[in-house]
């Protein structure tokens, strides 16, 4: 039996080992840009802008201290950013969790439909409500104001979460919240000790998630924010513009933009896929 | 396992009881959901009302005299004007491009990373980088850093790969200049390739492999496993990714901006009612272009939300 398999299985290694290496080879190229952002990042601006590229050029801090401190300051921006995605995300949250639960445990009749509403509004394009809520925004004299975001990226995170939250509850399992109920415990006490030990780590990618949207978003914040209330990404278009020889500088802020995504998307990777499935896959 | 829905639960609850006490238990029920859908309706509805009341309207901030009511004006005007036209059309083009180039690269790697191999999880990690990357800052490193002909990592490239040949004398193509929506679609390519090759990998993992173990005996060869067993059982996974990927990819502004400023052929939708609505302060024909998109988009859904509506019934049914 071992003298007959054993070709067999060497050459199923060998073919094995090529398409292991393939994957290196794929994985290796998708990760490229990044890793040459962050390499360009951390060169001079004469050694970024080389062709063919200085790929062993000494390292400096110049790009860094050139984005942080050469210009307009990135700070506020930054801040406003993040303002604009911790606080919407704890809206939604707020939001979600409840009608989620309205929707998985203690379902309302037609919870299907009210659940493909909210998936509905996801299909309607963004743009279709931007100029009503300029006009609004300006009439109301909230313009580059942060607030205005911050409901804006609720709505457009609302849906993901309620999808998502609703998927994680559904994991509780019936037989649990039966015997908690005969033993007579009341609403709060299941929600503490039946419902919050399954979907809490559910709720920390839904919330790293919807931060995620709300830190890339762009095209709102460009339009309804001005010097006050801009954020990190607007900050980012403007920047280009403004400079000359700038490749190493651009690469600090665009790994500097990046890194809160880089580091809330690592965290929720093993929710990620059902995250951005809206929980249909696991 | 995969489940797109769970079984309903009404079923655990006792007898419905009558006449008051069911209408307030059903309150009871609805209050959690209420302050979510209200939010909803206030903020993704109302402003469409509005959006389709200007629409009808002559409405440009640069003649604020001239407001009025102006029927099918800014409709007619949209449809006969050739950039809404052209922008359709590269709005299909760049969807339809990106959603099914990053789907069948998306398949290929997630077919190599459903085996056991040393370093897969770096791999699958290093995979996901690119998604986790701000679009805009993508899209511009992107443009400065891989695509500019004088010192992009492109042309480096080329001009090392010839070097290391003694050739002086490489290619350096412009790359944006010559091929604008192709730059375009493989910014965004690179950056959506990580979705679908992360949702159809939760699909191969949900395969039951004892079937496949059974195929093999039977003397079924890789081939016929991948075509009559792995991409049925895909399909669904498949469509998931398309679907989520268009419903993002149709709205996608960032990589339009970014990268081309919507010149060069590139201006998608959004990108052109932005414009319309922006800088030329047309808000009656920039809402006109709008409701169409909308009612176009409603129609593209409907067929769209049909697919999630009937793998939902079909895992319920499970």
């Amino acid at each position: 039996m071992t003298a007959v398999a054993a070709p067999v299985v060497k050459k199923k290694e060998r073919g094995g080992a090529w398409l292991s290496l393939l994957a290196w080879v794929v994985g290796l190229l998708f990760v490229l840009p990044v890793v040459w952002m962050v390499l360009t990042s951390f060169h001079s601006e004469a050694n970024a802008a080389t062709n063919p590229p200085s790929v062993f050029a000494p390292l400096t801090l110049e790009g860094y201290r050139e984005f942080f401190s050469g210009g307009a300051s990135p700070w506020p921006p930054l801040l406003n950013s993040l303002t604009a995605s911790v606080l919407s995300t704890a809206l939604v949250l707020v939001l979600a969790i409840p009608a989620a639960y309205a929707l998985s445990i203690k379902p309302v009749q037609k919870w299907s439909d009210v659940l493909f509403f909210f998936l509905s509004t996801k299909m309607l394009p963004v743009v279709a409500g931007l100029l009503p809520l300029y006009l609004f925004a300006q009439n109301a004299g909230l313009l580059d104001n942060i607030w205005l975001l911050i409901i804006f990226y609720t709505s457009m995170n609302l849906p993901i979460a309620v999808w998502m939250m609703r998927s994680f509850l559904s994991e509780v399992p019936v037989e649990m919240l039966e015997a908690a109920q005969m033993d007579g415990a009341n609403l709060i006490k299941t929600l503490r000790s039946v419902i919050a030990p399954v979907v809490t780590p559910g709720i920390a990618a839904t919330a790293l998630i919807c931060f995620i949207f709300s830190w890339n978003e762009l095209l709102f914040a460009r339009v309804l924010t001005a010097t006050v209330a801009e954020t990190a990404p607007v900050f980012l278009t403007a920047f280009v513009t403004s400079q000359g020889l700038f490749l190493a500088q651009l690469c600090a802020a665009a790994f500097v933009v990046s890194l809160p995504v880089l580091v809330a998307g690592f965290a929720a990777q093993d929710k990620l896929v059902q995250g951005l499935s809206l929980g249909s896959v696991k | 396992m995969t489940s797109v829905a769970e079984k309903s639960r009404v079923g655990t609850e006792g007898p419905p009881p009558s006449g008051a006490a069911r209408r307030t238990s059903a309150w009871a029920r609805r209050a959690p959901l209420m302050p979510a859908l209200i939010f909803m309706i206030v903020v993704t509805q109302l402003p469409f009302v509005a959006t389709l009341v200007i629409s009808f309207m002559n409405w440009n901030a640069y003649y604020p005299d001239e407001v009025g009511f102006a029927g099918f004006d800014n409709f007619v005007r949209v449809f006969t004007d050739v950039n809404m036209r052209d922008a359709v059309w590269t709005t299909i083009l760049l969807t339809v491009g990106v959603v099914l180039i990053s789907l069948v690269l998306g398949l290929g790697i997630a077919l190599l990373l459903d085996r056991k191999f040393r370093g897969r999880g770096a791999v699958r990690t290093m995979m996901i980088a690119p998604f986790l990357v701000v679009p805009v800052a993508a899209a511009l490193i992107w443009k400065h850093a891989l695509y500019n002909p004088e010192y992009g990592l492109f042309n480096g490239a080329l001009t090392w790969i010839w070097g290391l040949f003694g050739s002086d004398n490489p290619p350096q193509p412009d790359w944006i200049s010559n091929m604008p929506l192709w730059a375009v679609i493989f910014s965004l390519v690179w950056q959506w390739t990580p979705f679908m090759m992360l949702i159809l990998l939760a699909g191969l993992q949900g395969r039951p492999l004892d079937v496949i173990e059974a195929a093999r005996i039977d003397g079924a060869n890789n081939w016929q496993i991948f075509y009559s067993m792995t991409l049925p059982h895909l399909r669904q996974y498949l469509e998931l990714g398309a679907l989520l990927g268009s419903i993002y990819i149709v709205q996608n502004f960032d990589a339009v901006f970014t990268i081309t400023s919507g010149g060069l052929g590139t201006a998608n939708l959004p990108y052109t009612i932005y414009q319309i609505f922006y800088q030329a302060h047309d808000y009656g024909r920039a809402s006109a272009a709008a409701v169409i998109v909308v009612i176009g988009t409603i129609i593209i859904a409907t067929f769209a939300l049909r697919t999630v509506s009937s793998l939902f019934k079909q895992e319920a049914g499970r």
